[in-house]
């Protein structure tokens, strides 16, 4: 029993955070972004983590094994595929700023000041 | 705001955020001592009420199905926007650029696992239900293999394997079929998403009852949705820069 992996979704989160912050690329926006919505994937998971329990999918462990959580894992899902629409959409902004003022610095582009 | 006060300023709300999250971890279960009750009263409960071996998909397909239609629409939406945003460049023209893989090495060995690769995919939304997998990981699966069609061959080989017409079409019946199939629910028992389909036996493709419909068009559409994310990006690269012209 330990409270370590909330710790590291914690820390996964600042540090994504600081990273989008300070960018200074908007590809590297994009993989800050990512960094900190993995952290929900390991709060989640860890969330759900029973000691000594395996997946719940009965294909060939008998019922009553003691397995985890089912809910977070279709959580994990759903955020992973807002996760990458999101990277996917940021990229497209990137390449869209590249093309038309040569340039991807989030900074250099007054429509993103903020 | 200029970076300094920029940096102040997350400096500040960091460190409150931090103290928060400390507080709030704090008041967590330790890991692995998962209390309760939800999940352990659904893991048993689950295989007797849907049939479906795998209970993350019928939290995914049947309980939250309705969580899951937003995250359909989350994709089809995203998928547009990015085909909106980079409209101006033309396939054809990117088509013509040459880029085919040189070495025989990774030719051979990279589209030879193209078969394999694709097999899988379709394996794992297949029985997606009935092990681990589903429709979601087995479409990224799918449109992974075509992203290796161009990585090992080339962009023409992509292009021509994937005509956006189909993916387009493929990728509409997934979304909306997903949707259409919430709606018979809705019609034939009375609320959204509810199974109207025999429960089957376990274990087996013919088990899960709607779960497996929804499934198959999750696949379908996350493979075509991916597809085309890919199809977008690449066209976006393999424009010459010179012939490039932003509107």
């Amino acid at each position: 029993m330990s409270h370590a992996p909330y710790v590291v979704a914690a820390w996964l989160f600042l540090a994504g955070i600081y990273g989008v912050v300070t960018s200074r690329n908007m590809i590297h926006l994009a993989v800050c972004m990512a960094v900190t919505q993995s952290s929900t994937y390991v709060l989640l998971l860890a969330i759900g983590y029973v000691d000594g329990g395996t997946a719940p999918i009965y294909r060939d462990i008998p019922v009553g094994t003691k397995v985890v959580d089912p809910v977070v894992p279709a959580l994990v899902l759903t955020d992973i595929v807002v996760s990458v629409t999101l990277t996917a959409l940021v990229l497209t902004l990137a390449s869209r700023a590249h093309a038309s003022k040569g340039t991807m610095d989030p900074d250099a582009l007054p429509e993103l000041k903020g | 705001m200029t970076r300094p006060a920029r940096l102040g300023l997350f400096g500040v709300g960091a460190l409150g955020l931090a103290a928060l999250l400390v507080r709030a971890v704090g008041g967590l279960h330790g890991f692995g001592g998962y209390p309760g009750p939800y999940g352990f009263v659904l893991a048993q409960a689950a295989l007797g009420e849907r049939h479906a071996a795998n209970i993350v998909a019928s939290v995914v397909y049947d309980y939250r199905a309705l969580d899951t239609m937003g995250e359909e629409l989350i994709l089809f939406a995203a998928v547009t926007g990015v085909a909106l945003l980079l409209r101006q460049q033309s396939p054809e023209r990117a088509a013509r650029r040459e880029d085919a893989v040189r070495s025989d090495a990774v030719r051979f060995f990279g589209l030879g696992a193209v078969g394999a690769a694709a097999l899988l995919g379709l394996l794992t939304i297949a029985y997606g239900y009935v092990t681990p997998g589903g429709g979601f990981q087995g479409g990224v699966f799918v449109a992974a293999t075509f992203a290796l069609v161009w990585a090992a061959g080339s962009y023409r080989l992509f292009h021509h394997l994937t005509p956006e017409p189909l993916v387009d079409l493929a990728e509409g019946l997934g979304a909306g079929g997903f949707v259409v199939i919430g709606l018979v629910g809705l019609i034939a028992s009375g609320s959204l998403f509810e199974n109207f389909l025999p429960l089957g036996t376990i274990n087996t493709l013919l088990s899960g009852g709607q779960i497996a419909l929804l499934n198959w068009a999750a696949g379908l559409e996350v493979a075509a949705a991916t597809t085309l994310l890919f199809a977008k990006f690449l066209e976006d690269v393999m424009v010459p820069e010179e012939e490039e012209k932003p509107a």
